[in-house]
């Protein structure tokens, strides 16, 4: 079996789930490899939008910035921010691939602060492209490593929005109908979402992981999928164009 | 939660703005000046500033460096992945001095993949900055609205979360289906900088690749300057001008900067020069060994010419360049 370490398992579990012919929004690092991976491999027909203007992108190599040349390299479009996130507005994107600081049961996502507002104690970023993604794209994806100071009870800051507060949350809100987040993939398992309670649920555990472990790094109780499958670890063909040429450097898959 | 709670830094009254406009050139006059005269000239304490491009691809960096060299003040900025640029600004916060005073943040501190500004953060951290939090289609539609003209613009991002409670958005009811949308308000900065690839003498540029949200920032500020890889005819303008992005009554100043977007990438020119972006941000460290960095590379030297020829000259770029145009 094929020697693989945990990130690049991440990147192949998440290429897996983008289907050839539909539509992403992405920002760099590992959800990038994931979509340059799907492109790549089953999905060569994968469009891949970029909140800086970059519209279907054939990538020649990992993007440093969502806004640099490759992001428009061989596209359909260079186009802009606005007329990006305006086709997300109205419901043209399929997925997006988010990452943050911390995650609560529900999928909301906190990549602001820690700390208070007012004088924080850590300072991140802030929403960038994500709060709109996560608004409007249909379906939300999220890749992180998994551990108890990511995976919290409650957020130090809403950044971008999961399910809210839980079912019916988000239309009640004024977000756009039937959208949200669909799955978390960690370095430990991918989980879903349960459809009543729109809490996070554990659906596969990578090789050789317990519920228990999965359970162990996070704050929150996770649910259980009705069947927990084991996820399928990389394939050679897989491991072997992330290495050559999706990430030869190793930017990511070396981190 | 109707209303968030964040400072607005601008006013989004179009009839203030439309009194600006009235007052701007119309006429085809020669505008190119060199960096330091447009900074000196357009560029005001207090005023509101917006930066084009996106962190470190197609940025102005020798009109940003210049207001950093001519020690502008209180100022406000708007941040949609700003990343080089506002690494930049907040260089000017130190020692008690304020260059960014108020900051509207959708992305800061951060250079994507790069990791976080060690400094950006400190100067984020203090406290001492009047902050407002938007996403970064948001402030994309609140530059839209002033360039349409109106106060505000619907939109149905941030809703729910801690971003609309810390924005200055309000929730409002839509007329037509009743439901709830958010009013983004208009945003007119002072004065911005952004880099094209060409411009003619009276700043009709051309930007090849993304516009990220350089069409209406260009038309939202009510003071613009131009820098320019090259500087064409206005007949070149003239033969094909679905081409032009910018038309020159927006432009107050064009500055000719080649390479003016180093150390960020420039789409068909050269690429973004990763281990200055790099040393930048080790020179971050802490504020003893950022003030000797910024000595040498901004304080200590005239202008961005220097700037290059300190960073590798002719040389580097083209090593850039090959970088750029090998793919």
């Amino acid at each position: 079996m094929a020697q693989y370490n945990s990130i690049e398992l991440m990147i192949c579990v998440a290429a897996r789930l983008l289907e050839n012919g539909s539509t992403v929004g992405v920002g760099t690092g590992a959800p990038c490899a994931a979509a340059m991976l799907a492109q790549k491999t089953h999905a060569p027909e994968l469009f891949i939008v970029f909140e800086a203007g970059g519209l279907a992108p054939l990538l020649p190599s990992m993007p440093i910035s969502v806004g640099d040349s490759r992001t428009f390299h061989k596209g359909l479009m260079a186009t802009s921010m606005n007329d990006v996130l305006d086709a997300c507005a109205r419901g043209m994107v399929d997925y997006t691939f988010l990452g943050g600081a911390q995650i609560d049961s529900f999928g909301n996502l906190n990549s602001t602060i820690v700390g208070d507002y007012a004088k924080p104690s850590v300072r991140f970023p802030g929403s960038g492209g994500a709060n709109d993604f996560a608004s409007f794209c249909w379906r939300t994806m999220v890749m992180t490593q998994h551990d108890k100071r990511r995976f919290v009870e409650k957020l130090d800051f809403l950044t971008s929005p999961g399910y809210l507060t839980g079912p019916g949350a988000r239309e009640a809100a004024g977000l756009p109908e039937n959208a949200g987040p669909y799955k978390v993939i960690t370095d430990i398992a991918v989980m879903g979402f349960d459809e009543t309670t729109k809490r996070m649920r554990v659906e596969s555990l990578h090789p050789g992981v317990t519920f228990e472990r999965v359970q162990e790094s996070t704050e929150f109780k996770l649910l259980k999928a009705p069947r927990i499958t084991e996820t399928e670890p990389p394939r050679e063909e897989e491991l072997r164009i992330l290495r050559e040429q999706v990430d030869p450097y190793r930017y990511i898959i070396g981190r | 939660m109707t209303s968030g709670t964040g400072p607005l830094f601008a006013n989004p009254d179009p009839d203030v703005a439309r009194a600006v406009f009235r007052e701007k050139a119309r006429s085809l006059t020669d505008k190119t000046m060199t960096v330091k005269e447009a900074v000196s000239r357009f560029v005001k304490d207090g005023d509101y500033l917006g930066s084009g491009g996106f962190g470190t691809n197609r940025i102005a960096t020798a009109a940003l460096h210049e207001i950093l060299r001519q020690k502008k003040r209180d100022l406000a900025f708007a941040g949609h992945t700003a990343t080089h640029d506002f690494q930049i600004l907040a260089a000017g916060n130190m020692d008690g001095e304020k260059l960014l005073a108020r900051v509207d943040a959708a992305y800061i501190v951060g250079l994507e993949a790069r990791g976080l500004s060690p400094h950006a953060r400190r100067v984020m951290q203090s406290g001492t900055l009047e902050v407002a939090e938007w996403s970064n289609y948001a402030l994309a539609v609140r530059l839209r609205a002033a360039a349409a003209g109106v106060s505000f613009m619907p939109c149905r991002n941030m809703m729910g979360t801690d971003t609309f409670r810390y924005s200055a958005a309000k929730e409002i009811t839509c007329p037509f289906t009743g439901k709830k949308h958010i009013a983004l308000p208009a945003l007119s900065p002072d004065v911005s900088v952004i880099h094209v690839h060409e411009s003619d003498c009276y700043g009709n540029c051309r930007i090849k690749g993304i516009t990220v949200a350089d069409y209406e920032l260009a038309r939202a500020s009510k003071r613009l300057i131009i820098t320019a890889e090259r500087i064409i005819s206005n007949d070149d303008i003239r033969n094909v001008p679905h081409l032009t992005v910018i038309p020159s009554f927006c432009v107050d100043a064009v500055c000719h900067v080649p390479c003016g977007s180093y150390p960020g990438n420039m789409p068909g020119e050269y690429f973004s020069d990763e281990a200055h972006l790099r040393e930048w941000l080790q020179a971050e460290k802490d504020e003893t060994t950022l003030k000797a960095f910024l000595k040498k590379y901004i304080y200590d030297i005239p202008d961005f010419e220097s700037y290059l020829q300190l960073c590798g000259g002719t040389e580097k770029m083209q090593k850039l360049r090959d970088l750029e145009l090998k793919v």
